[in-house]
């Protein structure tokens, strides 16, 4: 088990120019990285010996818009090694509108989150082998987990007919 | 063996037949297999040794809509989920019942969200509402007892032929069905 020190600085070893920030909370280290650069520094923490990170836990994301951040999203991936007991919060940040290379080519466990945070917060993965909607409808038109979407949606107060999404949930 | 044995020979019962009938259905209430969330628990707690919905007649959970007659919708009814819900309703042959268990199927309960439906009862028509979340056991029981009066009570001039052929066309517009199969149902 290495610590979250250690982890931090083979990272920073290798991918100097890709992290924009690197910290350590509650015995865990945070990595943020560029976008561009999230597929190699990905491919490196998967196959580097001492870091062997082979379990992608989950993907989300984060929605910065009450901030006023400029890239509006952090897209998270919580990664753990089962062979070293150790594990790493990867960040990277996103605009609305532009795409995040998708892990799916290294890790297979991205399938179902990615299309998740695709569904909640409409950021789109490239090289994804089947991004669709998979909470919600296909047809769908919000992304709910967005800060600007009221949790009550637009038709609350409006009487629901099932038949408005029948066809869309039966051909699914 | 049964009460029958207790009766002097050559005895004779007399009763409407609305009374016979409705006495045979009140008694032999089938619930449909069918959960949506943690109110489902309760519901399988229900049938179980301790609370024996046996007693009532009614431990016979079916798997299929068209054996059953009264659909306990226990749980949160989300938006997605509704369409099933509705065409396990219509697939139940009459006569029918709907129990909405618990504040999630009553009114939306506590998820006011964009995903959930507030309330079954825009969906497909209920019975009886039963509060509570969950509702206790004994609280399904007294649900099924409400529902069993009724059976019992209900005349047949209660539940006249509700599907006219208006019904089915509109039914066939919605469902894009084409016209042959229309005539055959
Ligand atoms: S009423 Fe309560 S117990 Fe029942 S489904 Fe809703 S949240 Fe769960």
């Amino acid at each position: 088990m290495a610590k979250a020190s250690e982890i931090i600085k083979l990272i920073q070893k290798k991918h100097k120019k890709a992290i924009i920030e690197a910290q350590e909370f509650r015995g865990d280290p945070i990595v943020i990285v560029k976008k561009d650069k999230l597929l190699e520094v990905c491919e490196f923490l998967q196959k580097e010996k001492k870091l062997l990170f082979n379990l992608l836990v989950d993907v989300t994301a984060v929605d910065f818009l009450p901030y006023k951040r400029k890239p509006r999203f952090d897209v998270v991936y919580i990664l753990v090694s089962v062979d070293h007991d150790h594990r790493l919060i990867l960040k990277t940040q996103v605009d609305e509108g532009e795409k995040v290379p998708s892990v799916y080519s290294l890790w297979k466990s991205a399938n179902f989150p990615e299309r998740e945070v695709y569904d909640m917060f409409g950021i789109e993965f490239e090289g994804h082998p089947d991004l669709r909607r998979i909470l919600m409808w296909p047809g769908f038109e919000y992304y709910p987990l967005r800060k600007d979407f009221p949790v009550k949606g637009f038709d609350f107060d409006k009487k629901w007919d099932p038949e408005t999404i029948r066809e869309n949930v039966f051909k699914y | 063996m049964g009460i029958e044995s207790y009766l002097p020979e050559g005895f004779v019962l007399t009763t409407t037949l609305e009374k016979l009938v409705g006495w045979a259905r009140g008694n032999s209430v089938w619930p449909c297999t069918f959960g949506l969330a943690c109110c489902a628990i309760e519901m399988m707690a229900t049938s179980l040794a301790h609370y024996d919905i046996a007693r009532f007649g009614s431990e016979v959970f079916r798997p299929s809509p068209r054996q059953s007659d009264l659909m306990i919708v226990a749980g949160t009814l989300t938006k997605k989920m509704s369409p099933m819900v509705k065409t396990i309703y219509e697939q139940i042959s009459d006569p029918k019942w709907v129990i909405a268990m618990g504040a999630c199927a009553s009114c939306g309960g506590i998820f006011q969200t964009y995903a959930v439906v507030q309330g079954v009862d825009q969906v497909i028509p209920v019975d009886v509402y039963l509060p509570g979340c969950p509702p206790r056991p004994e609280g399904l029981l007294a649900a099924l007892m409400k529902i069993q009066e009724r059976a019992k009570n209900e005349r047949f001039r209660d539940r006249p032929d509700i599907v006219t052929e208006e019904d089915i066309k509109k039914y066939c517009i919605q469902r894009n069905i084409p016209e042959k199969i229309e005539a055959a149902i």
